[in-house]
């Protein structure tokens, strides 16, 4: 199972070197590769999700390992949703590092399978973990595509044009891309709260008990809500929206591992 | 000196500001300021230039001092400036002078953005004008040929002409890399220039849907606006408009800014914070540089978008320099044309090269003729001097003939044509009787 996991990040790695090539050299073939190592690792990936999940018994995100794991697996197939919807010029390039960073977190947390601890034995456990995973996903999507729209409205701003202004694509596709990623991973971070909190009703017999995860992860709706209703209100849009949306990430990273290292509470096992 | 009697006179963006250019107002008729100029005497040719950036005046006279004050009377009777004034606004260039500024002109080395295309078709048109009212003659005729030969020449020859397409083109770079699509867009254009207008096309092909163009007097304004099928606004709604275009080109003489921070802050929230690109092509500057500080404001100048495509100064001033010489060795060989439109150099070129082909034909013949006796050698050499020399007296009776001053360049052209003396006319001959 290490030896699988290991050639997933590999082929993650290589996946995002060959993106990295390309946005140097702009050599279209370096992309092809990089296009089909991202799909096949991908492919691969999902195949240790399942097989994983056969072993344990149960679904397989309960430890650190396991969640970033899918974290890392839910940002790759987000990206390829959205590569087959509508392209966004060398997102890949800014996505794929990502994803091998979490792989290279996942690689090095234990991959021991737990037993389920009572608490977690529920229905829920897929439903919520997996919502949330796969929201904070998309909210990494949208990381990505801020730090591409500071960078590329940097060098418009200064007047002074090196690499990444004739590599990045507009500042309104950037601005539409940030639009877009958190029109979807916004309803999905809500929907993962509002099942954690059914979920902790049943478990633990309140609703929310401002344990410190449950206290960040409202934090970071705060920070998501406040952006998508000035978006929609005034029209906050480009730079604003691009910092907002690295602040709110960093904000959902803390909730992911933060919490669990300096904060500890009831939430900790996911650590 | 015929060189003497050319004149270049006028104001332009360099010497006077819109302000003054816009009090000498010769907007519709051109025919109303050739009308005028004729009745300047001793103004025996003449050519009359107006363009957004320059008011000027190529005249042959040979009372210059008197002409020239005419003239300038003419050109500033409107504007209600002592003579004094308007000296200080205008240039006049005489002679040599006169010719390399006209070159210059036409090759776009004296635009406010060098190298850009417009002015030689204004220039042409001004020239068919006058042609056409019949105040051009010898003179003007070959110095208005030669000066769209020059600017041809320097087109072709250097890279003059690139760096006024690509900042145009840079700045439809830009904003495509600010909106993505063009489609839909609006764009607004303030005040006009060549440069301004080059823009707006470049953006119009590239999908812009509409132009608004505000201007100081709503004439010109509405005169623009139909060439891009757009709506004319006056330049008090500037501020207002903004709220609804998301480019906008300012290319006003003000000498002061037209807009200020304060101004487009307001204006972004009522747009919802949509980007507004601004391009300033005016020198000196329209546009509040701290307008950049706004977010989703992106102002670029002149400088910045010459900056973008990247072609360095030492570049350009290469190019101008190349430019520069090419206008010069010009002017020198439409001097010698000049110094030959005169009685005596062209009874002399006649008389040289009606001996070159004698001594040329003669040596033909003697050499193909066998046998002959130098008596009869003698006698053929005898008859092509004498064919020479009575075919070659009337037409020398008939320029040192007295005439009217006005009538004398046009006989000398016409004796030059019929003999083939300048060497480009030859060269025309011999290319239409191939």
């Amino acid at each position: 199972m290490a030896l699988f996991f290991s050639i997933i990040f590999f082929g993650y790695v290589l996946a995002s070197s060959n993106y990295v090539i390309f946005f140097y050299n702009q050599n279209k073939q370096f992309r092809t590769v990089a296009r089909s190592i991202l799909l096949a690792t991908g492919v691969l990936h999902l195949v240790y999700l399942i097989s994983r999940y056969i072993m344990a018994g149960h679904t397989p995100l309960t430890s650190n390992h396991e969640a970033v794991s899918f974290f890392a697996l839910a940002m790759t197939w987000g990206y390829l949703s959205f590569r087959w919807r509508y392209q966004v010029k060398n997102f890949g390039t800014f996505v794929s590092p990502l994803i091998s960073l979490l792989m290279l977190v996942a690689l090095l947390s234990s991959n021991q399978i737990n037993e389920l601890p009572p608490a977690l034995q529920s229905n829920w456990l897929p439903v919520h973990a997996s919502i949330a995973l796969i929201a904070n996903s998309f909210l990494a999507l949208a990381f990505c595509g801020g730090i591409m729209y500071l960078l590329q409205e940097k060098e418009i701003k200064k007047k002074r044009f090196g690499m990444f202004y004739s590599r990045l694509p507009s500042l309104e596709a950037l601005d539409s891309l940030n639009h877009h990623c958190l029109a979807i991973g916004f309803p999905l971070m809500t929907l993962g709260i509002i099942t954690g909190s059914v979920w902790a009703k049943q478990a633990w017999g309140s609703y929310w008990q401002w344990d410190p995860k449950e206290t960040w992860s409202l934090i970071t709706w705060f920070i998501y809500a406040a952006l998508l209703h000035q978006r929609l209100t005034v029209g906050w849009r480009g730079k604003r929206a691009a910092i907002m949306a690295i602040i709110g990430f960093s904000a959902a990273l803390f909730t992911l591992w933060g919490v669990s290292y300096f904060l500890g509470g009831i939430h900790s096992y996911v650590g | 000196m015929l060189a003497d009697t050319i004149v270049a006179l006028g104001v332009n963006h360099k010497t006077a500001p819109v302000a003054i250019r816009e009090k000498l107002a010769f907007s519709g008729d051109c025919k109303i300021p050739l009308q005028k100029l004729e009745k300047i005497p001793g103004c025996e040719e003449f050519c009359f230039l107006s363009t957004c950036n320059r008011v000027e005046v190529f005249f042959v006279a040979k009372q210059r001092e008197e002409s020239i004050k005419n003239v300038l009377d003419f050109l500033f009777t409107k504007s209600g400036l002592t003579s004094k004034e308007s000296k200080e606004y205008s240039y006049i260039h005489q002679g040599t002078e006169a010719i390399t500024h006209l070159f210059r002109v036409a090759s776009s080395l004296d635009s406010m953005i060098v190298g850009e295309p417009q002015i030689l078709g204004q220039l042409k048109d001004a020239y068919r004008d006058a042609a056409e009212f019949k105040s051009t003659g010898v003179i003007i005729n070959r110095l208005m040929n030669k000066a769209f030969s020059v600017a041809k020449r320097i087109r072709s020859e250097t890279n003059i002409g690139s760096s006024a397409v690509s900042i145009s083109f840079a700045a439809v770079q830009l904003a495509k890399k600010i909106f993505g699509n063009l489609n839909g867009k609006r764009v607004m254009l303030v005040g006009a220039g060549e440069m301004a207008e080059l823009a707006a096309e470049h953006l119009v092909t590239q999908g812009i849907s509409r132009v608004v163009v505000a201007n100081r007097t709503i004439e010109r304004a509405m005169k623009l606006a139909r060439r891009f099928k757009g709506t004319a606004v006056a330049l008090d709604e500037l501020v207002p408009q903004l709220e609804h275009v998301d480019i906008m080109i300012s290319s006003t003489g003000s000498p002061d800014m037209i807009l200020s921070r304060g101004q487009v802050k307001p204006i972004m929230r009522k747009r919802r914070n949509s980007p507004l690109f601004l391009i300033d092509i005016a020198v000196p500057r329209d546009l509040d540089p701290k307008l950049n500080g706004l977010d989703n404001v992106y102002l670029y100048d002149i400088d910045d978008l010459t900056h973008v495509v990247e072609i360095n100064k030492a570049e350009r001033d290469k190019e101008a320099m190349v430019a520069e010489r090419i206008v010069k060795e010009e002017t020198l060989k439409f001097q010698q044309w000049l110094e030959n439109m005169e009685i005596s150099p062209t009874i002399v070129a006649i008389r040289k090269k009606a001996e070159e082909v004698r001594e040329k034909e003669l040596a033909k013949t003697l050499s193909s003729l066998n046998g002959l006796s130098t008596k009869d050698k003698k006698s053929i050499e005898m008859l092509a001097t004498s064919l020479v020399n009575k075919l070659l007296h009337n037409p020398i009776v008939f320029l040192k003939a007295e005439c009217a001053p006005e009538d004398k360049e046009q006989k000398l052209d016409l004796t030059r044509k019929l003999f083939g003396l300048d060497s480009g006319q030859s060269a025309e001959d011999r290319m239409s009787s191939e």
